[in-house]
């Protein structure tokens, strides 16, 4: 059995408790996700999955039920526990890709390691480039990001969230704002990091091309997990 | 701390139009509040040497004679009518005493005993009154330089000379090496003498200028009728603000009558004091309209990068680096107006100094860039908490989502 990375047991949301307004968005998730996973989460507009995503991201905190990120129990964190956490354990794309223009490309990357140990390490530097190189990007390290078109701008985002080698690579539309070729070109670069960092990863996308191209797809229906089918499909899969 | 001076250092940078027009507002007020208190503390500062330079920073007089009533009987009610004393001119008992005392305190710079009074100058058939001043002229000019001031001849008092104030040489008309009758009391008294002016000064001050006449100790002695004795002791102290302690104390020393110029100037203290509480309550009110400008800059600033805030948060910044990144940036920004305003400051004191009315010269001295520089610095640090909380507190899903 491959090490557990993320359980969710019986997670319910709310918003807007005890008003009059109160909507349960969530209605008592179940998840495993084990390392080595690579998982599509579709599901209609307002169905919960970026709700579930911010979750499980440890964003925003559920209003009943458990996750366990790394086998540690998050609900009795503090604000900075879960920051913390977070940035050792969990890399994020999103759908924009969120880069900040005041920086580099390269300090991009660098980022989340800054955030955690302050100054980054040679051997940081040196893993930013390399990862920069194998998504072709290596001579825009000191560009802006805005000089970037979309495509290579999530491909650094995509660098940024694995720089810090999470056990859990979250994905919010990777590929919503992208052309085809660079939608493609940014999941074989999450399939390619996937096989070589080993981490779970977990996907938000509409596009049932992408989710048919993943291990495993998860589908979530008005706040309810109406179907989790694993179908290890065309790609290899070492495990 | 790396990340976050870096994150202060590009967020500030990027918005360059913002900071560039809050800098400036900062360098304004920092400039402004420098300078103020520079110009007003220069001019203090002449206010004060302008009348220090005329007059003692401590007088020592005798003191008042007043009556003595026979002390009350057990159960005596007694109604009286008092007649206060007139009081005639009257040498400090045992002087020569005090002036060793004094000249052995540390506290004291100068000593100068000297014998005043009235009498009449008189030549031809013109009349003035005036004021002989007795002195020992080597102690005297420690007290006040009054050589410095002389506009005509020299400063040279003995025996049948006279050193003249520059009204007193118009009205009667009087040139260095002319001679002038004084009367002290009477015909018939004896107290008379014909001087040679030997000097005329002009001090700048109409009262000093047309009444005084500055004798040799023996020779006004004689001619108020103070054989060896003397009316006042001048003397100098090195701090003038603390003029007022020290004659406290000689009063509780000697028992004599002592007045700081302080005292003598009581109305100047006030204006001084007013002046300095205008100054005061110029700098506050700049001071809080800078505060609210970076504070208002900053708000902006946050609201512009919610996005970029959330992402940060997403990525593992802490709550308290972001409240840090914003400090950094209010105290960043009040640093560098600071430093930009002691600049200005140093231009518009050169310019007053240069182009201005020339009655006196600012100084800014550095501590006073020093410490102006600290209260910016701080006051950008303050303006800059309650949008850095704000920016602490924000949730980063929201954030992230934000357009």
């Amino acid at each position: 059995m491959p090490e557990e990375v993320l359980h969710l047991a019986r997670v319910h949301k709310s918003y807007n408790i005890g008003q009059p307004a109160q909507t349960e968005v969530l209605h008592g998730i179940d998840l495993h996700l084990a390392r080595g996973d690579f998982a599509a989460l579709i599901g209609p507009s307002g169905s919960g999955k970026s709700t579930l995503l911010n979750l499980i991201g440890l964003l925003d905190t559920p209003s009943a039920g458990e996750i366990h990120l790394l086998g540690r129990p998050t609900q009795t964190m503090n604000d900075t526990e879960r920051t913390m956490h977070r940035a050792c354990a969990i890399g994020f794309v999103f759908q924009f890709h969120h880069l900040i223009n005041s920086f580099s490309v390269m300090e991009n990357i660098l980022m989340p390691l800054m955030l955690t140990r302050g100054k980054p390490k040679l051997q940081d530097t040196q893993l930013a480039y390399t990862l920069l190189a194998e998504v072709g990007l290596a001579d825009h390290a000191t560009r802006r990001p805005d000089e970037l078109s979309g495509g290579q701008q999530q491909r650094v985002a995509v660098v940024r969230a694995l720089i810090t080698r999470p056990a859990l690579l979250l994905a919010d539309e990777p590929t919503g704002n992208l052309d085809t070729t660079s939608a493609d070109s940014v999941f074989q670069l999450l399939r390619r990091f996937h096989q070589e960092f080993g981490c779970a990863v977990l996907l938000v996308t509409h596009d049932p091309r992408l989710s048919s191209a993943c291990d495993r797809t998860i589908k979530i229906i008005d706040g309810h997990i109406v179907s989790d089918t694993s179908h290890i499909a065309s790609g290899d899969n070492s495990h | 701390m790396y990340t976050e001076w870096n994150l202060a250092v590009k967020f500030l940078r990027d918005a360059r139009g913002q900071t560039a027009m809050i800098s400036v507002a900062i360098t304004v007020g920092v400039a402004v509040i420098i300078y103020i208190v520079a110009l007003i503390t220069g001019l203090q500062a002449n206010m004060i040497n302008r009348t220090l330079g005329t007059q003692a920073h401590i007088k020592v007089y005798a003191p008042k004679e007043i009556n003595l009533p026979a002390p009350l009987e057990n159960g005596e009610l007694r109604l009286m009518l008092e007649d206060p004393r007139a009081q005639r001119l009257r040498s400090i008992n045992n002087w020569q005493n005090l002036r060793d005392l004094f000249d052995a305190d540390a506290e004291l710079l100068a000593v100068s005993p000297l014998a005043s009074g009235p009498a009449f100058a008189q030549r031809g058939t013109a009349h003035m009154s005036v004021a002989l001043i007795g002195i020992d002229p080597v102690r005297y000019q420690r007290v006040i330089p009054i050589a410095n001031d002389i506009i005509a001849g020299e400063f040279r008092i003995g025996a049948g000379n006279a050193v003249v104030g520059s009204r007193l040489a118009d009205e009667l008309g009087l040139h260095v090496s002319d001679k002038l009758r004084i009367d002290a009391g009477g015909s018939d008294s004896g107290r008379e003498a014909v001087l040679s002016v030997t000097g005329i000064f002009e001090l700048g001050v109409r009262e000093l200028d047309e009444r005084y006449i500055y004798l040799d100790l023996p020779q006004a002695q004689a001619l108020l009728g103070l054989p060896g004795g003397i009316t006042t002791i001048d003397l100098l102290v090195p701090d003038v603000f603390s003029a007022e302690r020290i004659a406290a104390r000689l009063h509780h020393l000697t028992g004599l009558k002592v007045e700081s110029w302080m005292q003598t100037n009581s109305q100047l203290m006030s204006a001084l004091k007013a002046q300095r509480l205008s100054t005061s309550m110029i700098s506050f009110f700049v001071a809080i309209s800078v505060a609210f400008g970076i504070a208002s800059v900053l708000s902006i600033s946050i609201v512009q990068r919610t996005r970029e805030i959330g992402i940060l948060r997403a990525m593992g910044a802490t709550r308290r680096q972001m409240l840090t990144v914003f400090l950094l940036q209010g105290a960043l920004l009040g640093l560098a107006g600071a430093i930009a305003g002691s600049a200005c400051s140093y231009a518009l004191a050169w310019a007053f100094n240069t182009f201005g009315p020339g009655l006196f010269q600012i100084v800014i001295w550095p501590g006073l860039l020093i410490s102006a520089s600290a209260i910016a610095t701080l006051t950008g640090l303050i303006a800059a908490a309650i949008p850095a909380r704000r920016a602490a507190r924000l949730d980063p899903v929201a954030a992230i989502r934000y357009a």
